[in-house]
């Protein structure tokens, strides 16, 4: 069941391959929009790139959260789920990976790419994939909270990010940390351990978390 | 003689407790505040550090207080209310959070004021500023929510679950200056240790705390009262209550 949510996710992510290639290009221009900003300072750059991208990172996954639960509640499915004998937890974790394998994966994967544009050395590049890796999980599984709270409602899509944003904040720390840490040579694994502990304990809270909000916003 | 602590439960009847526990709360926070503020300033000794401007921690370490107190027992409540879907209780939650974001406002509003003489700036973003700044985000979240939703009884649950996603800040808040070096100081007073300031800085401290929960309870306790109202306004009691008026 859990499986089948995850392939079922994927499936419509694929069929409507226009919205996850939308989040991936925001997050691109985002990005590109701060040099243009600042100025091609080149020291500065290298020094703002971690916080740009994760930046960004947060702002793409939070703006395609809506996508998670509303499509499945406007048409029935969520409901006949809830009816299912399965635990609803597992369902909503079926949905936040298939929305971080979506969001998430694409994103820490072009993040290099972007990075090399403000002139990251390579150790940086990898340890800003390996932290987007970690923490981009935490961000869909937080979301599926805030998604689930505000399904539905008027005005959801800016609410959410007023839900969602504080809470997204350690994860921003730490992601960002890591890489700055690479930076002045003081070595990620700090920062990356804590972006993992931040992942188990999501992984164990948030989907629970999500199913009451679920179930609250449906009833 | 057994006492039925149900009995206040219900909206109605607490109504009515609350009516008379207000002036009651509100007489003694003006009391403590007169006299707190009085020990503050004319009877604490000037620092010899930090001189006249040190003063501000009777206004800003009760507020920081106040504002930590007060989320974990609006979620406190709201968790209740979730658990045993007592009306009262999310009502109470709902009333709290106001309050609770006035307090974390005027802690990091009275802490810009003092850091700017003493640290020569408003603002760092130390861990512990941040985090109260987060706090500040997680009521202004809870009331957005349940502002969105129209039906009470919904708002009211999943205000409380984003209540209690939101309580894993507060032990980071009270433990930063601990766990990372940053510039806002560490806790000065402690119940297992003998205080680092003067007595009468502590108990000018300790009165104006007081005042703040004691202005806190009375104030909650009329913005719950209102809450009452507002949402019973179709019941036979509210209609008495009219009548009677």
């Amino acid at each position: 069941m859990f499986l089948w949510v995850i392939k079922r996710d994927l499936l419509l992510a694929m069929r409507q391959r226009a919205d996850v290639l939308t989040t991936l290009f925001f997050f691109v221009i985002v990005v590109s929009l701060f040099p243009l900003g600042v100025g091609p300072e080149i020291n500065m750059l290298r020094a703002m790139a971690p916080g740009v991208v994760w930046v960004a990172a947060l702002l793409a996954s939070m703006l395609s959260l809506e996508r998670m639960f509303f499509s499945d509640y406007l048409d029935g499915t969520l409901e006949q789920m809830l009816l299912s004998p399965q635990p609803l937890s597992l369902l909503v974790l079926g949905k936040a990976l298939a929305h971080w394998l979506v969001t998430g994966v694409p994103l820490a994967l072009i993040a290099p790419i972007l990075g090399v544009q403000f002139d990251l050395p390579i150790d940086a590049l990898l340890v800003l994939t390996a932290s987007l890796l970690l923490g981009t999980p935490v961000l869909s599984l937080i979301g599926a909270i805030g998604a689930a709270l505000t399904l539905g409602l008027r005005g959801g899509g800016v609410l959410v990010s007023l839900l969602v944003l504080p809470l997204y904040i350690p994860v921003l720390i730490f992601g960002a940390g890591a890489v700055e840490a690479i930076s002045v040579g003081l070595g990620a694994s700090a920062h990356l351990s804590l972006l993992g502990a931040f992942l188990l304990l999501s992984l164990v809270f948030a989907p629970w978390a999500a199913a009451a909000a679920l179930r609250i916003s449906l009833e | 003689m057994a006492i039925n602590w149900f009995k206040y439960s219900s909206p109605a009847s607490f109504y009515s407790l609350a009516g008379k526990m207000i002036p009651l709360f509100s007489i003694i926070s003006i009391v403590l505040f007169v006299l707190g503020l009085y020990t503050g300033f004319f009877v604490a000794p000037t620092d010899f550090q930090q001189s006249e401007a040190y003063r501000i921690i009777f206004i800003h370490v009760p507020a920081a207080w106040m504002s930590m107190f007060l989320y974990l027992i609006m979620a406190g409540w709201a968790a209740i209310g979730l658990a045993f879907n007592t009306r009262l209780s999310s009502m109470i939650a709902t009333a709290i959070a106001p309050t609770g974001a006035m307090f974390t406002f005027l802690a990091l509003w009275t802490g810009a004021l003092w850091g700017k003489p003493m640290w020569g700036t408003w603002w760092v973003w130390d861990a512990r500023l941040t985090s109260e700044l987060i706090l500040l985000f997680l009521y202004i979240g809870f009331m957005a929510l349940q502002a969105a939703i129209d039906d009470p009884r919904r708002a009211d649950k999943a205000g409380a679950v984003i209540a209690i996603v939101g309580v894993v800040n507060i032990p980071i808040i009270y433990f930063s200056v601990k766990w990372w070096n940053t510039l806002h100081q560490g806790a000065t007073v402690s119940l297992t240790q003998s205080p680092k300031m003067a007595t009468t800085m502590l108990t000018g401290m300790l009165i104006m705390s007081l005042a703040c929960w004691m202005y806190s309870i009375a104030v909650i306790l009329m913005r719950t009262r209102t809450i009452i109202l507002e949402r019973e306004r179709n019941t036979m009691w509210v209609s008495d209550l009219q009548g009677a008026a």
